[in-house]
């Protein structure tokens, strides 16, 4: 099986000389991801504590964070930057697409019934 | 003569037949669409978490004050085990990957090596699990359930936790644990708690200096702590049960849905990482045993290494909704 690798990630920003190295480099790259989100995790810096769109800054940070390290598992360690367009295409907005509707019904939702508690029509759990 | 016609004259036309367009095999694209579904499975788990947590968006539990202990060091480390647990997870997804690599390369005592460092890593990561579920149904400080099910725990004038062993004193109890073998046996009753609401109430009596802290989360996005009459008032008043630890009806450290939540999601992930360990583990041993350098592919540790990944990625989202956000 002749197995080509992409070898540069970050769009070109960083390239690697081979497939071993750059699993090491994605690997640096997670470790410094992970690091960021539990340091701010654990000091919750204040200015950070703003809101956004109905979320705190800090939680839109951590999702975005998410997001760029499962990014980088599923184009690096599941190989998906070497498949083929239509392979990629098909996996990736497939589940992106169903998730994001999954997730707009659920939460609408949830709030909804939050504001049917603290407006007071009901105030028992159901 | 032919009497079948062998040959189309359409060969390696588009539809001459044969064509991989996705230029991957029957399994690998199996197991890609696979790892979409339980994606799916995994996101609808989370959406309805999400749903419950914005159900109750002014009184969840704070995940940096659930999740707080780390094996063999006693005192307030948040994060820092799940931090390890997710280093673990990924760690062994690296190990994975090499395996992978090294397959490509058809080096079998590389895809041995880093297939046991795989699944050693599993192990671990599983094992940890059990041990932070094991934490999280114990519980740490204990609390007194109300009448309408919310939560009143206890702090000092700093703010600072008290757990029902520092102030409460258990006194002699005629009540019994009910057993199926001196009752009705086809009624089961769970442990009775160390100390009854009057005892509790007894404790907060006497102490001055202990207040109660609702589950509200005041404006600072802070529990917030009654003064000393209202606390007094809360506890006589509401106080029904008192509860140490957490499973699917109570939880000392707020709503009980984040208890049922947080068994189901991650000991779905966690089953997930079991199953994933005990196919590495067959893989492992068909790898010792030489199936695919008599197969000439590795490509099976390539599709075990997809699933592998899966529940790598999964964790990273269980780990921002649960501990993070």
């Amino acid at each position: 099986m002749a197995h080509a690798h992409k070898l540069e990630i970050l769009r070109g920003l960083v390239k690697f000389k081979s497939n071993t190295q750059k699993i090491w480099g994605v690997l640096i790259l997670l470790t410094i991801v992970t690091t960021v989100e539990v340091v701010l995790g654990i000091y919750k810096p204040e200015v950070l504590m703003g809101h956004i769109i109905g979320m705190k800054i800090l939680n839109w940070i951590f999702i975005i964070l998410t997001i760029v390290k499962a990014y980088y598992i599923t184009w690096d360690f599941m190989h998906m930057r070497d498949e083929t367009a239509a392979l990629r295409r098909m996996v990736v907005w497939t589940a992106i697409f169903l998730i994001c509707y999954l997730i707009f019904i659920l939460l609408q939702e949830g709030g909804y019934i939050e504001s049917v508690y603290s407006n007071g029509y009901i105030k028992r759990d159901f | 003569m032919d009497t079948t016609v062998v040959n189309t004259g359409t060969e390696g036309k588009t539809w001459g037949g044969g064509n991989e367009p996705l230029k991957a095999s029957y399994g690998k694209m199996m197991m890609w669409f696979f790892i979409v579904s339980d994606a799916l499975t995994f996101s609808g788990f989370l959406a309805a978490y999400g749903f419950s947590r914005f159900k109750f968006i002014g009184s969840w539990p704070i995940a940096d004050e659930v999740f707080t202990h780390v094996p063999f060091f006693h005192g307030n480390y948040p994060m820092i085990y799940v931090a390890f647990m997710t280093f673990v997870l990924i760690m062994s997804s690296v190990t994975m990957v090499l395996a992978v690599d090294a397959g490509h390369h058809m080096n079998k005592a590389k895809v041995t090596f880093y297939m046991f460092l795989t699944i050693i890593g599993g192990l671990i990561f599983v094992g940890s699990q059990a041990w932070e579920w094991s934490t999280f149904i114990k519980g740490d400080y204990g609390a007194v359930q109300t009448k309408g099910g919310n939560i009143l725990q206890f702090v000092d004038t700093d703010g600072k936790r008290v757990a029902l062993r520092d102030f409460v004193v258990a006194e002699e109890k005629d009540r019994t644990a009910h057993e199926s073998k001196n009752g009705l046996w086809f009624v089961s009753e769970g442990t009775l708690p160390t100390y009854t609401v009057d005892e509790v109430v007894a404790g907060l009596v006497a102490n001055e200096n202990i207040l109660v802290r609702t589950q509200e989360i005041n404006e600072h996005g802070e529990k917030t702590v009654l003064d000393r009459g209202a606390s007094l008032q809360q506890l006589k008043v509401n106080g029904k049960v008192v509860v140490e630890g957490a499973n699917l009806h109570v939880n000392e450290y707020g709503s009980p849905l984040f208890a049922d939540f947080f068994f189901f999601i991650t000991g779905f992930h966690g089953f997930h990482v079991f199953s994933g360990v005990v196919i590495n583990i067959i893989i492992f041993f068909n790898v010792i045993l030489g199936t695919y350098e008599r197969r000439k592919s590795y490509e099976m540790v390539e599709k075990v290494g997809l699933y592998w990944h899966f529940v790598d990625l999964v964790w990273v989202f269980v780990f921002t909704f649960f501990y993070l956000v």
